[in-house]
């Protein structure tokens, strides 16, 4: 059996539609010393390094390699995990099996992106199979649009009820200095956004963002004398499959991989009723729809009833189950940190250090990873040891 | 560490084209193929690490190719974007940590891609990339001033090359098999000085996959278990100017934690067998020192007494190496296979006699920036 | 299932994945580039611990993990410590082979610098000293420096 892994250190940068002052290898630095500053540690005390981004947004090939100088990683093992969106959630857990293996005592995780720096549809479309589906069905936005007006022809769903999900995440961003997007979007400044591709409209949908995000895991018996509320892994669940756009997409089943990760990682943190055993979560919704969709996959509420749980204000702050009280995906999108930041995020509540987000009294915290191909991650942090 | 053994494995037979078959065949072929060789189902394993890299398969998100073709339906399954010897040692990291076995599949195909384009692309944007740097030209500046520091001439390294050649004619998946001498080597075309033709790997397509489980598993399994008893890996400065391209020190630490894991004290009386990685032949040497196989500057003199052929005292790349096939990423992943196939005794005809011990190794960044060790071994 | 496969006539399809870049230079780079473009003076940084000077110039020093401390000026001459004649092509490389590369200790810096050697090939050794020849048109990249040459 693996040892107990604690989370006992985050940073990020400051995320920005543009960082021409730093260069990637220099933004991480950014990243890592602000982490290693929360967990008061230093660089000699990282055992490992777990990195990942996606490729084709910076090209650069061998970021385990290149990132050097700026992760710390000078005559240190070091790795590289990619894969897609879910990649921030999968160096994670990456970092987390580094430890729970009893090989390594303490380790940096890190993800980030410099969107700025490439044409993001370009670099996505690369993502489909060459000689299936990149010709016709590709990019992020099609795929979800498909997956939208599913959702809305099933239930009656209104555009109005998932631009709420914008006015809440960006509402809740206003309390995170961090976030790259800090001006509040109403239902109605959404409505009246361009469309891009129905039902999907320019407010519907996250931002390109330059950022890097780094998390310290550390060892039962190591982590209780690094942070004084370290917070615990309970769970980690991945589940990525798909080989063609078709096939893994029934769009009214759902998105089938969530629900089997948010099983899995219940089973393993004996969560059976997620919306009283949860106290937060920091979900990866790359845009409104889903904000509904996804948490009935996630089991919040029964199939068609999130625009009504959303709606009745149980995921704002205040609420029973507040979600993404950093602002989200939808507020901050540096891709291969964005699956990170929700597992930052979530250990920040769980630490107590949220500071103007903070979620009273957080035990358990739930963090999610999606990537564009419909793959899911799940962590679930608590400040119970297990 | 916990005991964890290498309980299946599989390879493709290595070719300079595998028209006939996409990435999900070849990781089709290799997942059943070692899945048998271990004497377990698809069931059984519950943890996949997939290898593969974004730039070499022009696809973002590579790993998506592939995780229905190696069992990651509804199992936790991760890409690890580097050499196949550090995807193991994630997969090895997650039977640590509860799993009950791993399997790692790698899969790559040089000849869908430029692979001076792509490797010009690991280095710097803002400083490298427009000088059309790549994996080529900057091993053979890392040649250049390993010999000429130490007086090894481009005669000895051949040396490696023949050897290797010579030893592939043993090893079917090997993509080429061949019998060269020295005047050969010296005779072929000047790729970048003092790198010739065949002094380096060739272009390959391959898929590889190995399976490593828990001591309960591994005592189910249908073969010996090769037990893995050290592990390691490190990484040094990014810039090639910033590095001592003839002392490879993050090697020589790796080595270092591998060995105090294993126990090994003296490297050439412990170790029975080595699969370094070795895509040019000057590595086959340097890399051995950074082993300490040999003192610093004393690689080319290991060659030169014979003691890394099959007869000799530490017989190196008894497969035939990088040099007779080299899909990269895979590459590493099959030194972790040969090894295993030794320690097993079902090397065949390319078996070193009375193998207890073996070491398999694989590096990631330009002229081994960052290298992985392996040391397997029959005894538990 | 493999029977039939024998009968089909594998196909493949060419494609290519035109993906546009735009890298920032960050502060620290640009300090270099538009130093070698405005003054044709190559630039380094020195860290305040190890006191190793780098060029290209560093935001921090990688082993020490700490910012520089200060800017350095750096000679436009240096030594060679390897090299390697190219014979090859492909689409990156700026010159047509047969040229090298070589990593050249700079005067005042502690770490060698990469760029190319387009003349005198026959003559090229390590121990040489080389200079910069500086392009007449300059942008601020790396290639403003054309290539070095043996003095």
């Amino acid at each position: 059996m693996g040892r107990r892994v604690a989370i006992v250190g985050t940073g990020q940068t400051y995320h920005k539609s543009h960082r021409p002052d730093v260069t990637s290898r220099e933004m991480i630095r950014e990243a890592v010393t602000s982490a290693l500053a929360d967990a008061e540690l230093t660089i000699k005390e990282i055992d490992a390094i777990v990195i990942g981004n996606m490729d084709h947004f910076e090209s650069i090939n061998y970021v385990d390699t290149y990132s050097v100088e700026g992760s710390g990683g000078f005559m240190k093992p070091i790795m590289k995990l990619s894969t897609g969106g879910t990649t921030g959630a999968t160096v994670a857990i990456g970092a987390y099996y580094h430890v729970s293996s009893r090989l390594f005592d303490r380790v940096l995780a890190i993800g980030f992106e410099k969107n700025s720096e490439s044409d993001t549809t370009g670099a996505i479309i690369t993502c489909s199979d060459a000689v299936w589906d990149r010709f016709s069905y590709s990019g992020a936005i099609p795929s979800l649009a498909t997956e939208a007006t599913a959702y809305m022809e099933k239930y009656g769903v209104r555009q109005e009820d998932a631009a709420l999900i914008a006015e809440r995440d960006r509402g809740h961003a206003m309390n995170n200095p961090y976030a790259h997007l800090r001006k509040p979007l109403s239902v109605a400044d959404v409505m009246q956004s361009p469309m891009l591709a129905y039902p999907i409209k320019l407010g519907d949908i996250c931002p390109r963002s330059d950022g890097a995000c780094a998390v310290v895991l550390a060892a039962d018996g190591i982590a209780q004398k690094i942070a004084s509320k370290p917070a615990w892994f309970k769970a980690a669940a991945v589940r990525h499959t798909y080989t063609w756009f078709g096939d893994s997409t029934d769009y009214n089943k759902g998105l089938v991989s969530l629900q089997r990760a948010s099983k899995d990682a219940y089973a393993q943190a004996g969560i059976v009723e997620p919306v009283a055993q949860l106290d937060v979560a920091e979900l990866y919704l790359p845009y409104t729809w889903a904000g509904l969709k996804w948490i009935e996959d996630i089991g919040f509420c029964g199939p068609g009833e999130a625009a009504r749980f959303v709606g009745e204000g149980h995921t704002h702050m205040g609420g029973k189950l507040p979600i993404n009280p950093s602002g989200g995906v939808i507020s901050t999108n540096c891709i291969g940190a964005t699956a990170l930041l929700r597992v930052a995020e979530a250990a920040i509540q769980v630490m107590g250090k949220g500071e103007k987000r903070q979620v009273p009294d957080v035990t358990n915290a739930l963090a999610t990873g999606f990537g564009g191909c419909f793959w899911s991650d799940v962590v679930i942090l608590s400040s119970e040891r297990p | 560490m916990d005991k964890a053994a290498i309980v299946g494995v599989a390879q493709t037979k290595y070719e300079k084209r595998k028209k006939d078959q996409i990435f999900a065949d070849m990781v089709f072929d290799v997942t059943r193929a070692a899945l048998d060789d271990a004497g377990l189902t698809i069931h059984d394993i519950d943890s996949v690490v997939t290898v593969s890299n974004d730039f070499f398969d022009g696809r973002t998100i590579s790993g998506m190719a592939v995780g229905d073709a190696c069992g990651g339906q509804d199992k936790n399954i991760s890409t690890v974007s580097g050499d196949g010897t550090f995807g193991a040692f994630y997969g090895l990291m997650r039977v640590l940590s509860g799993y009950k076995a791993t399997i790692i599949v790698a899969h790559y195909k040089g000849s869908e891609g430029n692979i001076l384009i792509t490797t010009n692309g690991m280095f710097d944007p803002i400083f490298h990339r427009h000088l059309g740097i790549d994996v080529i030209s900057s091993a053979a500046m890392q040649a250049n001033v390993y010999m000429s520091k130490y007086g090894i001439r481009e005669e000895d390294v051949a040396q490696v090359s023949v050897k290797n050649h010579g030893n592939a004619k043993n090893n079917p998946f090997a993509q080429l098999p061949m019998d060269i001498t020295v005047a050969d080597v010296m005779k072929s075309r000047k790729i970048a000085e003092p790198l010739k033709l065949l002094d380096c790997c060739p272009i390959s397509d391959g898929a590889a996959a190995v399976i490593i489980a828990n001591e309960e598993l591994a005592a189910n399994c249908r073969k010996k278990p090769v037990w893995i008893k050290g592990v390691g890996h490190c990484c040094e400065d990014y810039y090639l100017g910033d590095r001592n391209l003839s002392n490879p020190i993050a090697l020589r630490e790796a080595a270092k934690r591998a060995y105090a894991m294993a126990g090994i004290k003296n490297p050439i009386e412990d170790i029975d067998v080595a699969e370094v990685l070795e895509p040019f032949s000057y590595m086959e040497p340097l890399w051995l020192e950074g082993l300490g196989f040999c003192e610093q500057g004393t690689g080319g003199q290991l060659i030169g007494k014979g003691f890394t052929t099959m007869d000799g005292k530490l017989p190196v790349n008894p497969s035939g190496g990088a040099l007779s096939a080299n899909p990269v990423l895979v590459a590493g992943l099959a030194r972790l296979i040969e090894a295993a196939l030794q320690v097993r005794g079902e090397a065949g005809a390319r078996q070193v006699k009375g193998v207890n011990t073996a070491l398999a190794h694989g590096f990631n960044g330009p002229c081994g920036q960052s290298h992985c060790v392996w040391i397997v071994s029959g005894s538990e | 299932m493999t029977e039939w496969l024998k009968e089909v006539e594998p196909l493949t399809l060419k494609g290519q994945i035109a993906v546009p870049y735009t890298w920032w230079a960050g502060e620290t780079g640009s300090k270099f580039l538009v130093s070698i473009r405005d003054e044709k003076k190559i630039l380094g940084t020195k860290c305040k611990e190890c006191g190793t000077v780098y060029v290209p110039p560093r935001k921090n020093c990688g082993r020490c993990f700490v910012d520089v401390g200060e800017w350095v000026d750096i000679g436009d001459e240096g030594v060679i410590e390897a090299h390697t004649i190219v014979h090859y092509a492909h689409p990156m490389q700026p010159v047509k082979p047969p040229f090298a590369y070589a990593l050249i200790k700079l005067d005042g810096a502690d770490v060698c610098f990469l760029h190319l050697v387009k003349k005198n090939l026959d003559k090229i050794r390590n121990g040489l000293r080389v200079k910069a020849k500086f392009k007449a048109e300059r942008t601020g990249h790396i290639l403003d420096i054309d290539s070095f040459e043996l003095i």
